[in-house]
């Protein structure tokens, strides 16, 4: 056994701000960053290795809870984070690409391993290669399959991601135009 | 139940329909005339052979043999005696149609649509004959030897790495 305590960060920094005596005035969308960066809902689409995987992530060992994502959301629209673990086939293809509409915006996704973000070794006629051919993908996660680690450095991209972008990111033409390259209407 | 006397027995209802047997380790493999497998099936089933499990049913492609190109495996079983038999047909291109033994076992019903499906084999009297494990659209056999087994959408890969 260890005899180190566990060490509990508390105090994440605060965004920029003009501070004083009694008052802290900073962006809306650094708060709003703040708090969808801390409160990110997972939806595990978990079909083989990179599935179980992600499944230790959420063990108390690599303890996925302490990033705000304890509950994970096996309903698309109350989701925010698309965790997509695994080989995706051809066949799974639109069941994939119809959980994603149903969820609602701010979204992201997160590719985790080589099957998902690019068919892995599975280069045939009935495997997906990569699943950004049918959805946007914000963070691929290598690996075959990742370990927690990994998929733990993945979701604090998708922190990042979160914290650091505009909340009107996703109504600019620019993300419009890549939701219509892949046929979904917003 | 042994393979001689099931052999005999087969030979002895359909002698016209017998092509070739074996016992390949010791299961008694019978290659049959199409047009009469079905009968020879249900005689099976329905005579005191009593071979009541169809185990299984798959599909097999020898592109270099045209003569016998396509062909189709039935595996049965008699439960109760725990007996094996392999019953084997074959067709050219130009006729790959096969009675469907639905009527016989309800549990051919997934294992022709998988074989419709990967081999393109048609089965006549079959229900609902569409594809069941790879997407509808997809267009082709993938088992026929005759189309890319890697996907040709590939963009990210360099052939030189994978040693073709």
């Amino acid at each position: 056994m260890s005899d180190k305590k566990p060490v509990i960060i508390t105090d994440a920094p605060a965004p920029e701000g003009y501070e004083g005596e009694g008052f802290f005035a900073t962006k809306l969308s650094s708060v709003i960053g703040m708090a969808r960066k801390f409160s990110l809902w997972p939806l595990p689409f978990a079909t083989s290795c990179c599935g179980i995987e992600f499944m230790a992530t959420l063990n108390p060992t690599y303890d996925a809870s302490r990033f705000g994502m304890e509950r994970n959301s096996f309903s698309p629209r109350q989701a925010d984070m698309l965790m997509v673990c695994g080989t995706i086939s051809k066949k799974l293809g639109p069941v994939l690409k119809e959980v994603y509409t149903q969820m609602a915006e701010p979204k992201w996704v997160v590719a985790v391993g080589a099957c998902a973000s690019s068919g892995g070794i599975f280069d045939t006629y009935s495997v997906l290669q990569g699943i950004d051919k049918i959805i946007p993908v914000d963070v691929y996660v290598p690996g075959c399959p990742p370990r927690p680690e990994q998929i733990i450095e993945g979701v604090m991209q998708v922190q990042a991601l979160a914290e650091s972008e505009s909340i009107r990111r996703r109504d600019m033409p620019e993300y419009q135009k890549l939701l219509d390259s892949y046929n979904i209407s917003n | 139940m042994t393979n001689e006397f099931v052999l005999e027995a087969i030979t002895r209802e359909f002698p016209e329909s017998v092509i070739s047997s074996s016992e390949p380790y010791g299961m008694l493999t019978v290659e049959v005339k199409k047009e009469d497998l079905k009968k020879i099936i249900h005689y099976l089933k329905d005579s005191s052979l009593e071979i009541n499990f169809l185990t299984d049913i798959c599909g097999i492609h020898y592109p270099e043999f045209p003569d016998r190109e396509i062909g189709v495996v039935y595996h049965l079983h008699n439960m109760m005696t725990n007996f094996r038999i392999r019953l084997k047909i074959f067709m050219t291109r130009d006729d790959v149609e096969v009675d469907s033994l639905t009527e016989l076992y309800a549990g051919a019903n997934w294992m022709e649509r998988e074989t419709f499906d990967f081999f393109g084999i048609k089965f006549k009297g079959h229900p609902d004959l569409r594809p069941i494990l790879n997407m509808e659209d997809l267009g082709y056999h993938p088992m026929l030897k005759e189309y890319r087994l890697e996907d040709g959408t590939r963009t990210d890969k360099n052939d030189s790495m994978f040693g073709r």
